[in-house]
């Protein structure tokens, strides 16, 4: 299959573009790790699968761990609705990624990696292995390289299999190791426990790919895109009722009015940031902006034009959560189904105030007492809703009596 | 070897590819479930005897992925998204109808010629270029009407010249 | 070594603690006198008890090795009902799963964690399909007294109209109603990592997930074991064991019928747990009369047949060690292998069929009971065989497979009509409005009736080995025991380690008893012979058994082992009251030993009945043809799969 068929379309300039993946791996290999991780560090560079948390950070844990071997997963199992960036930079980018992966291997102490595919994307498994053969020759992977023999890292491939769960860190371990995809326990971290017990680095493609950008051009080109409490320029995929669909760049700050305008979906009633997972924005806060302290984002954002009914969003991503649950942990399990029981049922007979009181409730203990991310942010999405388009549910059906009585 | 099925002797050749171990336990079964649509009982019982994983394990594993099935398949599996971010395109309706009439079958069913299974899955990250399917491990994009019969037609075409059919009958 | 242990401060509920790096908030709290409820953590499951289960060097390895042994999470920590809010972090934590190795503030008890616990409850109660009173853990379900002190009620999320889920087939002894099922998943941790067996996994994803056996099958058809330890795991009603109380007491009220019960020494030590007495209690004597009281015409003790049980397998492991150490005769298998476990059994059956020679051919103790009732009993008091039915007491659902095999017909009837499990028991003793611990005493009935020692001790793990080694060593050396072990207590083969060996010195001879003259012209090869014995209980340490011997390791030096298919060995049986911990099997062990000290006879060659039988039946002594017909059995493998179909 020829992967630049489905590129689809890209909107504005991407920096990656003016990088050449190599000058900054060719850079790294002469750097010591100390200096690796003090540019990431001062680039303020966070992680883009969601969390956000500061990747030097988890290098930094990763490195100071003992151990004879280490691993770098690059996550690339982009499973939120809403998230196509990551299939870009693999069929555009693909060597800022494995340049990345090498930059934080030499950073953390760790010879081997892993690229992590989801089984949705295994038609870009063959480009992939094909640039992986062409940096092995060109010593760019594998023993040795630049001919440094102390420099070696290799990467393999290994596919999903069709769970959204596997996105999840500790869960994405669980399936390389042979596993179900279940969560695992937070303590200990990958990074002191990962694969097969040995530390472990996962980051997402977008945070690899702008490693060696940021050791090439130098932190302050990268925070000078952002604002100083979140600095750096993220992809952002957009779908959903707009004129142009596709990849964006934008530096972190940039407000919903500009993108809307950008993409052509100024008449977008809402807009969801973050995926299912995320906040759907109604358009009185088209003014927010995308950023850590604001609207926090795995780039995903899907645009609901006029006619959208914004209970089916909550219903069609309440189903997906409920389906794609790992099935341990009760909160996300069984709430998810009840949550979803109770969204099909408000949508025919509208939602009294007692009932709102309990899913309020409900959805604050999953929020709080699930296991991992997913189950945590699963009520986002359904909670937004509910506080910004509650007027389109149909009335109680004996509430629309009683008042209809009283006037 | 003597006396070892088709099915023992592919296992044995992925585990000659993946190693003898836990960690080869996925590849294996994707391997596998990429050859016959889906995992069968043998198929499951060789690979746990080989990697010394329980079999009720293999099993849990197979059960938990979505793209792993331990019931027959057709030889294609239409995968369509189900997800809203993709199905807002607006088009997605007729092409849902073109495909399921063309078929003669519902999503979770099989043709009667083994050939095509139709599914939903959830966002398979083209929600830019909807409405799309994965057929197996293609992916096909913007679909019309028009162009997802192309796209069974070629499917047709393919399982003719493999010689698909021949098989069962 | 470092003498000064480094301890953390943790302040819970406002209580200053200090305690070792890597200890749960859970440990803690309890240790403190703070209860924290759990559904998925239990005291067998928690990385502690396992890895001490599972690898006696677990002291030295470090989290990240025992994870990966494990090769599963520790604790899943998913019913996600120990949560306790930990200052500074945004979520609440589950306390079973979060070792303390910084200083932290913990609070057990909100307002948040409270609601948070009722609403995780009230979700589970949403797909919780059945009645409590109509379950047979009603009052011992975790859940229901969980959701009595969170005051559950199911308006906000309702329950299930219909059951989600079929009935299993009646005729599986370990019945799953998944109905009931809270997904906690001790079952499936149990069956793999004590047990060795992996009969069960977590099947789907999501709200689909549930769980089952490989490809979905029926428990009957599954390779399960039939040990019931996850029954004995199991918070809730999901799992139990094939009810035969009903037919027993149609047994009982048949006229027609003369209706004996056998009872296996672990029962006596557990039963009393059901009526609300102390762990270690024992009921022996009480549950005479109980049984008596509710119609059983006849009240024998297992005792008798485990000592008949030492005779038939000791005279066959003296017959195995002449044939191959003195003449040569590689057919016999060395070392000799327990068979009292059914469950043991089936286990090898399925998984090492290889090994099936090793096994000695007696049969269990309820099994030569059974064969001797119908027969021996049955002539000397001139009854119909026809018309008794014969019923055990015993800790074990795998005794009721036992009962049903095929091969155990040997008086010509099924030989054991019914197996009852403790837990069954109890209960038809309740429904017969019995107070078990306020009944006076009662003896055994004869001819099966002396109680002895070395039957009660077949109860404990190491106790098949102990009662051999009291009568091998007396037969062999024709001296009392106790010159070698004082009060004739064979220390090096108790406790309660996974895997252990022991090793006795035979340091003279006597002349071979006329009982045994058949099988050995004398005993004088076994002087100055060191006999190396071996123990596992769970079949999970009898896994590393098999796989030392095939490695050639220590263990394939020895020459009999004991194998126990439950943790603990009968005493933590399947068929036990719940619920069970390793205090709780510590003090049914101790209340086995203590008896064991106390009563007279203590060596199976002393136990008059058992004489008495080798006189009057089965007169050409053990493993003759006659004790072949009735005491001993054979085994099949059972590892066949559809890869064993030749291809065409």
């Amino acid at each position: 299959m020829d992967v630049k068929s489905v590129r689809g379309l890209v909107g504005n300039k991407l920096s990656f573009e003016s990088v050449s993946a190599d000058n900054g791996l060719k850079r790294a290999a002469n750097m010591t790790a100390d200096e690796i991780i003090s540019q990431v560090i001062a680039s303020g560079l966070r992680g883009r699968g969601g969390a956000g948390f500061p990747t030097a950070k988890k290098w930094e844990f990763a490195r100071s761990e003992k151990g004879d071997s280490k691993y770098i997963v690059c996550n690339a199992d982009e499973g939120e609705p809403g998230t196509f960036k990551d299939r870009l930079i693999l069929t555009d980018f693909p060597d800022l990624v494995f340049a990345g992966m090498a930059i934080a291997g030499k950073a953390v102490g760790a010879e081997h990696g892993i690229l992590y595919l989801r089984a949705e994307y295994a038609w870009l498994r063959d480009h992939l292995e094909k640039v992986l053969e062409w940096r092995r020759s060109a010593k760019l992977l594998g023993k040795g390289l630049f001919n440094n023999k102390y420099f070696n890292f290799d990467i393999q491939i290994r596919m999903g299999s069709g769970a959204y769960i596997c996105g999840e860190e500790t869960a994405l371990l669980e399936s390389l190791e042979g596993r179900r995809g279940d969560a695992r326990n937070r303590i200990p971290f990958p990074v002191q426990a990962g694969f097969l017990g040995k530390p472990t680095v996962v980051n997402n493609v977008e945070t690899l790919a702008w490693v060696p950008c940021i050791i090439e051009k130098g932190p302050s080109w990268f925070s000078a895109m952002g604002t100083k409490k979140s600095p750096g320029a993220w992809l952002f995929s957009v779908s959903g009722d707009c004129k142009r669909p596709g990849i964006y760049e934008y530096p972190f700050g940039t407000s919903l009015h500009q993108l809307l305008e950008d993409v052509g979906g100024e008449d977008a009633k809402a807009v969801q940031v973050g995926g299912a997972s995320g906040l759907c924005v109604p358009p009185t806060g088209f003014s927010r902006t995308l950023s850590a302290g604001d609207l926090a984002t795995g780039g995903s954002i899907i645009i609901y034009g006029p006619e959208q009914d914004m209970f089916d969003v909550a219903e069609n991503f309440q189903h997906f959560f409920a389906d794609e649950s790992c099935g341990q942990c009760v909160p996300c399990r069984i709430g998810n189904v009840r949550l979803l029981d109770a969204i099909r049922k408000m949508r025919k007979a509208g939602l009294d105030a007692e009932t709102e009181r309990t899913l309020r409730q409900l959805t604050s203990t999953m929020r709080t007492a699930s296991k991992c991310g997913l189950g945590q942010s699963s009520t986002k999405a359904f909670l937004s809703i509910l506080d910004n388009f509650k007027n389109e549910l149909p009335p109680v059906v004996g509430e629309a009596k009683a008042t209809a009585a009283a006037e | 070897m003597e006396g070892q099925s088709p099915v023992q002797l592919e296992v044995e050749r992925l585990i000659r590819v993946h190693g003898r171990n836990r960690t080869a336990l996925m590849p294996i079964l994707q391997e596998l479930n990429r050859a016959h649509s889906y995992l069968s009982e043998e198929a499951m019982l060789c690979v746990s005897k080989e990697l010394g994983v329980p079999r009720a394990e293999v099993y849990g594993v197979a059960t938990f992925y979505s793209f792993l099935s331990v019931r027959p398949r057709g030889r294609f599996v239409i995968r369509m998204c189900r997800s809203i971010s993709c199905a807002k395109q607006g088009k997605f309706h007729p092409v849902t109808a073109a495909l399921m009439e063309e078929l003669g079958i519902s999503f979770g069913e099989t043709t009667p010629d083994g050939l095509f299974t139709l599914e939903k899955t959830n966002c398979m990250g083209m929600c830019d270029q909807g409405p799309a399917i994965l057929v197996n491990e293609d992916v096909h994009v913007k679909l019309t009407v028009a162009s997802v019969l192309e796209i069974i037609d070629d499917y047709r075409r393919k399982a003719k010249a493999e010689g698909f059919g021949k098989k069962i009958a | 070594m470092d003498t000064k242990v480094e301890t953390i401060v943790v302040v819970i509920d406002g209580k200053e603690l200090n305690v070792s790096p890597g200890t749960t908030v859970l440990e803690a709290a309890t240790a403190a006198g703070i209860h924290i409820p759990t559904l998925c953590h239990h005291d067998d499951l928690c990385a502690e008890a396992l890895y001490s289960q599972t690898d006696a060097n677990a002291d030295r390895k470090t989290a990240a090795e025992k994870y990966t042994a494990s090769g599963m999470l520790p604790t899943p920590s998913s019913c996600r009902l120990c949560l306790v809010e930990v200052e500074g972090l945004r979520t609440l934590q589950a306390s079973c799963s979060l070792p303390i190795i910084n200083p932290m503030k913990i609070h057990t008890s909100s307002t948040k964690i409270r609601h948070a616990r009722r609403d995780i409850l009230e979700l589970m109660m949403s797909e919780h399909y059945g009645d409590c009173f109509a379950c047979t853990r009603n009052g011992t379900c975790e859940l229901q007294k969980l959701c009595s002190e969170y005051g559950v009620n199911t308006e906000r999320f309702g329950r299930p109209e219909q059951a989600p889920f079929e009935m299993a087939d009646p005729a599986n002894i370990i019945q799953r109603d998944m109905n009931k099922c809270i997904l906690c998943r001790r079952c499936v941790r149990m069956c793999a990592l004590y047990q060795g067996v992996s009969a069960l996994t977590t099947e789907g994803r999501g709200d689909h997930s549930r769980i089952s056996t490989f490809m979905g099958r029926e428990m009957k058809d599954a390779w399960c074991i039939n040990c019931g330890q996850c029954i004995n795991r199991c918070p809730t009603g999901a799992l139990t064991e094939r009810d035969d109380t009903e037919a027993v007491w149609r047994a009982i009220e048949d006229p027609e019928k003369f209706v004996v019960i056998q009872t296996a020494p672990a029962p006596r030590a557990a039963i009393g747990e059901a009526f609300g007495c102390e762990p270690g209690t024992p009921m022996t004597f009480q549950m005479n009369t109980a049984l008596r009281r509710i119609g059983f015409d006849k009240v024998f003790d297992t005792n008798f047949s485990a000592d008949l049980t030492i005779f038939e397998e000791g005279a066959e492991l003296i017959g195995r060690l002449y044939h191959a150490l003195v003449l040569k005769d590689n057919a016999a298998a060395l070392p000799q292998f327990t068979s009292c476990s059914p469950g043991w059994i089936k286990f090898i059956e399925h998984f090492y069929p290889d090994f099936l020679p090793h096994l000695s051919t007696a049969k269990s103790p309820q099994q030569m009971m059974g064969a001797v009732l119908k027969t021996y009993f049955a002539e000397k008091n001139g009854w119909d065989p026809a018309k008794i039915v014969s019923v055990s007491l015993m800790p074990c659902t795998a005794k009721k497979f036992e009962a049903g095999r095929h091969e155990m017909h040997s008086s010509g009837f099924q030989d054991v009509d019914y197996a009852l499990t403790t837990r069954e028991m109890a209960r038809m003793f309740k429904q017969a409005g019995i107070d078990l611990p306020k009944l006076e005493k009662s003896n055994f009935d004869d001819p099966f009736g002396t109680p002895t020692g070395s039957g009660v001790i077949f109860g404990a793990t190491g106790g098949v080995m102990e009662a051999a080694l009291r009568t091998v060593i007396e037969v062999v050396t024709g001296e009392p025991v106790e010159n070698l072990f004082g009060h004739a207590d064979i220390q090096p083969v108790r406790g309660f380690d996974g895997v252990r060996m022991a090793e006795v010195t035979i340091p003279k001879v006597g002349p071979v008893p006329a009982v045994f003259s058949r099988l050995v012209p004398n005993f004088d090869w076994l002087k100055g012979a060191t006999l190396k014995v071996g123990l596992a209980h769970g079949t999970a340490n009898a896994i590393r058994v098999l796989e030392d011997i095939k490695q050639k390791g220590p263990l394939s030096t020895c020459h009999f082992i004991e194998f126990m298919a439950c943790p603990g060995g009968c005493l933590g049986g399947g068929g036990q009251p719940i619920p069970t911990s390793p205090e709780i099997r510590a003090a049914r062990a101790k209340a086995i030993y203590a008896e064991d000290a106390a009563y007279q006879v203590r060596k199976s060659h002393e136990n008059k009945d058992v004489l008495r039988i080798y006189e009057e039946f089965f007169r050409e002594g053990p493993c003759s043809r006659k004790s072949h017909d009735l005491l001993h059995t054979h085994y099949t493998a059972r590892n066949a799969t559809v890869l064993d179909k030749k291809p065409a």
